[in-house]
């Protein structure tokens, strides 16, 4: 008997089929065996040890679970692993590049937007999708777009001020990318 | 060449936080991130029922599954005298139950499998034949004559008293109350509710055949006191137990027991020798953990018609579920309820408290909360309005008339407290400034013409935080000290070590600004390590708010140790005897000559390798820090709200906070801590409780019904600070983490009792749910939120 | 928080959906948003033998007019599909007030209009929406297709009258007869939460005179709720103000809440005749700015 958590398990019990998956995580390509059961969350921490991507609730309210999938953010909770069978996800370790934080950790940790730290991954990937739709938004849009995640210890103030200031500096490398090119 | 303090991350330093260096990469540390080799995983069965008898479990069909390593039931607890366990409150708790379940969602069997899915799968397989009893949810219920005992494993048991205690003086209050002009009278319930951290509870128990000793991964923010606890309850030798606590996803008071999981996760290990994983989930975490409230209050209070306050009366029941396991100093029964009106120069009061068992989850935790001062303080500042308005007097002025002045201090409490400093009159008026008091109140009667409710609520109080001293604060006979052990290597780098634990308050980040305060060491040099029982200091942990006043203190104590060995080092190096030497942040120099002198690294060095004869090399040190009081931070939140006349449902206009909290170490993280606070404050007012129907089913189970707000509905808050450092301190901070948390609610309350002045409402349990609200608007009557909840 | 085991199906035709469907005796249950299954799943609330799912069977991701105005929502139209289209207030108004308060932002990218129809929860925002609107579910069997008003459609709490063997495949909103007006007022305590009660209303107007009307009340019975008199009680009248009261009144009437910790029975009829008032009354002026 193996475990539904170990990658590609050498032997399989009869009763549990098993389907192969290609997923590209983080830009990374992973194939993998699961049980269909396997909810995505598990998948991408258990079985590619991507740990980041915490699991907070099982009611599909808390959204530390947060990844996105095709750009989309999903509760990856709510989701079973056999479902991302080729597609996208990007979880909290691949919003940095080797060399730098992207400007939405940046604003975290500047404007102190997270304490203890659980439901930091998702709260991000949250803003990720909102800076990406909408590179200018008000507090309001802020608080509207991260409503489907759950912080207990920022009382969200400084987390809509550090999505704020990510706009902001995103803007900035926006503007200055564009003045290199004029120039 | 002074150093600049802040630019060093110093006292006063908003410096970033170390920790978010790893949280922000999604790199931290927690419980279940953790896999060990050859790992099993656990869950546990729990009753669907609150009381019955159970006649037998069958665990037949849950062997059978191919990966199921182990199931345990009472019966296999019981027979190595484990099915029960000491509370940290002095009474008992079922681990796995034997003879009868005493609560929804208690737990029942455990089985350990490959994975949680098939441990799952097993669970399902068990079968659990009841005989139901009869369900109490709620002290009147108990209390009734013939009621069913829910604790009749005890001998002596029997009804469902757990204890009747008093403090203050019933002869001074009688006299006082005979001279009163005016008795005013209030009667609330403080509802159920869960601290519900995002992550839930869970441990990893390891125990290694070959060297017998056994390492628990833990969610805990004591782990000290589970080290001890288990020694205690497994009978292994203490010092073959390593609790390590990582990274913390929140705690809020939730994190201090000792839960069954982690027992039986425990016991599992031993028996398979296999590391076995057990993360609870949510509706575990909420139906069966340490919950916080659940207090019965009613009370009087004395006034002279001039507003003076002459004297208080209170009484309390509170529910403590069906095992008295509170998480609170042994000698005060209903926690630190009698530091009710501690800001207000009252002459007498008396309160009298009783707890009783019912059929719901046990805990009793301070949840965001020093020992039921949120209780208390929620109670004080509703009874405070309520008196204000049955004197027809403005609520601010009726709170200043009474406050305790400046010069007062320090101040014995009614209660036999003694608070030692604040600005009270100072905070209030920046308070009132800031929401712009007197025009809101002209808004108000405008707006009332057009039939629109607006309404403003007070709410003043100072909390006492940071327990011991320890002739007076233990939990189960354990000082409540606290503790720091620092090592400064010969490069003058450092790490610190302390007996608290961190569950995102960021200790990382301040405990090495203390050190860089005391020693001029950059912040940046100082590593800090919490959590961890073979290497910490022992310690009683992070909760109550006592991290900054106890083991932040110890860190000061442990600094200056260091320091004055440096001190005896920097003599020898500039060749001068002690007394001819003088002291600047990160330097010692000769006082007749400033310009001739040492650093404090090149005194870490000299200790390594260049010793005055006759002194011990080294420079590394340890503190136990024992207050001489509790801190007394003192807050006033004012709120502003309008109410829907005809949905109930209110939004907040505004909401202001004054802390004065002392020293404030980083300004950053301390505003954190109140904006943190004040949200929780918000929820309870509006949304978050746990409640139960007659049959005792727990409504609240998960988020679906057990409402935190999200960034939407959270208001904004609007922070300000004074600061009147803390006498006794050694740098002057006070306790801060859960002022909002404890004033904040009554606040919220004022404001909406404010707006619904004039109906003939006196009060409005908590959550202020829209229907309750509109019920209130409608029908000017009182409504009770108390269990069980109406249903048709 | 770790569901039962279930086999996993995912075929790319409808066809071929129906068959795995018509195979499986009943044992199946189809996968689309999954926000609602799920997490009822994870709980073991729902252990199905076997997942259909359809998320990659192409031309179900739509939402669009027909040249003769009856609006077509596809099987794998997301809530956020509804909500981020611009242009959805002019053509369905109701449905434009209702998808951005469904669930929260996250749950919006994944959950489905015609899985959410389906699910059948009596707090279920769009069977409300779909009902004032007189839409329907087509189903898809092995005989071919056919049309369930959405009134009829739910018989129960979480039960519909889908066959087994038959896929929702879209729902359909008939062509307006007027110009349509409308509204979705939901009192929930937070973001996410279900409705303590929520009202759709939907109206057909030529001129100031209501042509055609439909009231849909969410969470205030065992399911969905059709106002059938309150809506008739507006046809052929202009908005004033006592037709609105007797609407409301109406609609009050015809709920059946039960007191529950979301609050009393009373309170829900309450807020079902304030909220029928208030989309009516605040409709009033866009009338008025029509004519």
């Amino acid at each position: 008997m193996t475990s539904l958590f170990e990658v590609m398990p050498a032997e399989t019990a009869v009763d549990t089929p098993v389907r192969k998956l290609t997923v590209n995580v983080n830009g990374k390509q992973e194939t993998l065996k699961v049980e269909p059961r396997l909810l995505l969350a598990h998948m991408i921490r258990q079985a590619l040890g991507l740990t980041g991507t915490h699991v907070g609730c099982d009611t599909t309210n808390c959204g530390a679970c947060t990844v996105l999938f095709d750009g989309a953010p999903v509760k990856s909770c709510t989701m079973f692993a056999v479902q991302a069978d080729g597609h996208d996800i990007t979880t909290v370790e691949g919003l940095a590049s080797a060399s730098e934080l992207d400007p939405i950790q940046e604003g975290f940790k500047d404007e102190h937007g997270l304490q203890c730290g659980f439901c930091t991954p998702g709260m991000m990937l949250s803003a990720k999708a909102l800076l990406t739709e909408n590179p200018n938004p008000t507090e309001d849009e802020v608080r509207w777009a991260l409503s489907g995640n759950l912080c207990r210890c920022t009382g969200y103030q400084n987390i809509v001020k550090a999505v704020l200031l990510a706009a902001e500096s995103l803007q900035h490398q926006e503007a200055s990318k564009d003045e290199g090119e004029t120039l | 060449m002074t150093i600049d303090e802040v630019k060093i991350g110093g006292l006063g330093a908003s410096r970033p936080r170390v920790e978010d260096n790893r949280f922000i990469r999604g790199k931290g540390n927690y419980v279940d991130d953790i896999a060990l080799p050859g790992m099993l995983h656990m869950e546990l069965l729990r009753s669907p029922l609150a009381h019955a008898r159970i006649k037998s479990i069958d665990v037949t069909a849950a062997w059978a599954i191919p990966g199921v390593r182990l199931v345990l039931t009472g019966e296999m607890m019981a027979s190595r005298n484990l099915a029960w366990m000491p509370t940290l409150s002095y009474d008992t708790q079922a681990v796995l139950a034997t003879d009868k379940v005493r609560f929804q969602g208690q737990e029942i069997a455990c089985v350990v499998a490959d994975d949680p899915y098939i441990a799952k799968d097993a669970c399902e397989a068990i079968i659990v034949d009841y005989e139901p009893l009869p369900v109490i949810v709620n002290p009147t219920q108990a209390m009734t004559a013939g009621a069913p005992v829910i604790r009749d494993d005890k001998e002596n048991q029997h009804d469902n008293l757990i204890f009747d205690w008093e403090v203050g003086d019933k002869d001074g209050t009688d006299a006082a109350f005979s001279a009163a002009d005016v008795v005013s009278e209030l009667e609330l319930h403080y509802p159920r509710s869960h601290p519900s951290p995002i992550e839930t509870c869970g441990s990893i128990a390891d125990f290694d055949r070959s060297t017998s000793k056994l390492t628990v991964y833990m969610t805990t923010q004591a782990p000290h006191i589970i080290r001890a606890a288990v020694a205690m309850v497994a009978e292994l030798p203490e010092h073959m137990i390593r609790i390590i606590s990582p990274d913390l996803g929140g705690g809020f008071g939730n994190k201090v027991p000792v839960y069954p999981g982690y027992v039986v996760s425990i016991l599992a290990s031993i028996l398979l020798e296999r590391p076995v994983k057990w993360i609870e989930d949510k509706t575990g975490n909420l139906i069966s953990t340490g919950f916080g409230r659940d207090v019965y209050l009613r009370g009087q209070m004395a006034l002279r018609k001039d507003g003076k306050i002459l004297g208080v009366r209170m009484h309390t029941d509170s529910d403590h579920g069906a095992f008295f396991s509170d998480a609170q100093p042994s000698k005060f029964k209903i926690g630190l309820m009698h530091s009710a009106f501690a800001c207000y120069d009252i002459p007498t009061a008396h309160l009298t408290a009783q707890g009783v068992y019912t059929n719901k989850a046990p805990g009793g935790v301070a949840y965001r909360c020093s020992f039921r001062v949120t209780e208390a303080m929620f109670f004080q500042e509703r009874m405070v309005q309520a008196a204000a308005d049955d004197l027809g007097l403005d609520q601010a002025e009726f709170r200043r008339l009474n406050f305790v002045q400046d010069d007062d201090f320090p101040h014995r409490t009614p209660f036999g407290f003694l608070t030692d400093s604040g600005q009270y009159g100072k905070c209030l008026d920046i308070g009132l400034e800031a929401v712009g008091y007197k025009k809101f109140l002209e808004q108000k009667e405008e707006a009332k013409k057009n039939g629109r409710l607006l309404g403003i609520g007070i709410s003043t109080m100072t909390e006492p935080l940071g327990a011991g001293n320890s002739r007076e604060y233990d939990i189960l006979g354990i000082k409540m000290f606290d503790s720091a052990e620092l090592r400064v290597h010969m490069t003058g780098k450092a790490i610190l070590r302390t007996g608290a634990k961190s569950q995102g308050q960021g200790h990382e980040t301040t405990w090495a600004q203390i050190v860089a305060h005391e020693l001029g060491i950059p912040a940046d040099d100082v590593v800090v390590e919490e959590g961890d029982t073979d290497t910490a200091p022992f310690g009683m942990g992070t909760y109550a708010s006592r991290s900054t006043p106890v083991a932040g203190a110890a860190v000061s104590m442990v600094s200056r140790k260091i320091r004055a060995k440096a001190r005896k080092i920097a003599a020898h190096l500039l060749e001068v005897s002690e007394e001819d030497i003088d002291w600047e942040l990160g330097r010692f120099y000769l006082r007749s000559s400033p310009d001739r002198g040492v650093t404090i690294q090149e005194c870490a060095m000299a200790a390594y390798s260049n010793v005055p004869d006759g002194m011990e090399p080294g420079l590394e040190n340890n503190a136990y820090y024992d207050p001489p009081n509790l801190t007394w931070p003192f807050a006033c939140y004012i709120a502003t709200v309008e109410v829907d006349p005809l949905t109930g449902v209110w939004d907040v206009l505004n909401m202001v906070a004054v802390d004065d909290c002392g020293v404030r170490i980083n300004p950053m993280i301390v505003e954190g801590q109140i904006m943190g606070g004040l949200t929780e404050a918000y929820a309870m007012a509006s949304m978050q409780f746990i409640t139960f129907d007659d049959e005792g089913n727990c409504v609240g189970s998960n988020y679906m019904d057990y409402l935190l707000p999200t960034a939407w509905e959270t208001p904004g808050f609007e922070l300000h600070e004074v600061v009147t450092p803390c006498p006794h301190h050694p740098i002057g901070a006070k306790g801060i983490g859960e002022c909002a948390t404890v004033g904040g609610p009554a606040a919220f309350v004022n404001a909406v009792m404010d707006a619904l002045k004039g109906s003939g409402v006196r009060n409005v349990d908590m959550p202020l749910l829209p229907d309750r609200v509109y019920e209130a608007l409608t029908t000017s009557r009182d409504v009770s939120g108390a269990p069980p909840i109406r249903t048709s | 928080m770790y569901p039962s085991r279930f086999s996993y199906e995912a075929p790319t035709t409808v066809k071929e959906a129906i068959a795995l469907l018509s195979k499986a005796n009943g044992e199946a249950k189809v996968l689309a948003g999954g926000q609602s299954l799920v997490p009822m799943m994870k709980l073991r609330f729902a252990a199905p033998q076997i997942l259909v799912d359809i998320n990659n069977i192409p031309g179900l991701a739509f939402h669009s007019a027909d040249p003769d105005g009856t609006y077509r929502i596809g099987a794998l139209c997301r809530h956020v599909d509804l909500e981020k289209d611009v242009e959805l207030a002019a053509q369905q108004p109701t449905m434009a007030a209702a998808a951005p308060v469904i669930a929260d932002p996250i749950v919006r990218t994944r959950g489905t209009v015609v899985g959410s129809l389906c699910h059948a929860d009596p707090q279920g925002d769009w069977a409300s929406v779909m009902s004032a609107l007189g839409g329907s579910i087509v189903a898809e069997g092995p005989n071919g297709r056919r049309t369930i008003p959405c009134s009829d459609f739910v018989n129960g709490p979480f039960q519909n009258l889908l066959e087994p063997e038959e896929l929702a495949v879209e729902a359909t909103v008939p062509p307006p007869v007027g110009t349509r007006a409308g509204g979705y007022l939901k009192l929930e305590r937070r973001i996410g939460d279900f409705a303590t009660a929520g009202v759709a209303v939907s109206l057909e107007l030529s001129g100031e005179q209501v042509v055609r009307a439909g009231i849909g009340l969410t969470g205030v019975g065992p399911s969905t709720i059709c106002a059938d008199a309150a809506a008739e009680t507006l046809v052929g009248q202009a908005l004033d103000q006592s037709t609105i009261e007797r609407a409301a009144q109406l609609a009050s009437d015809v709920s059946q809440p039960r007191s529950d910790h979301r609050g009393s029975e009373a309170y829900k009829r309450h807020i079902v005749a304030t909220f029928v008032t208030r989309i009516l009354s605040n409709l009033q002026p866009a009338t008025e700015q029509a004519t």
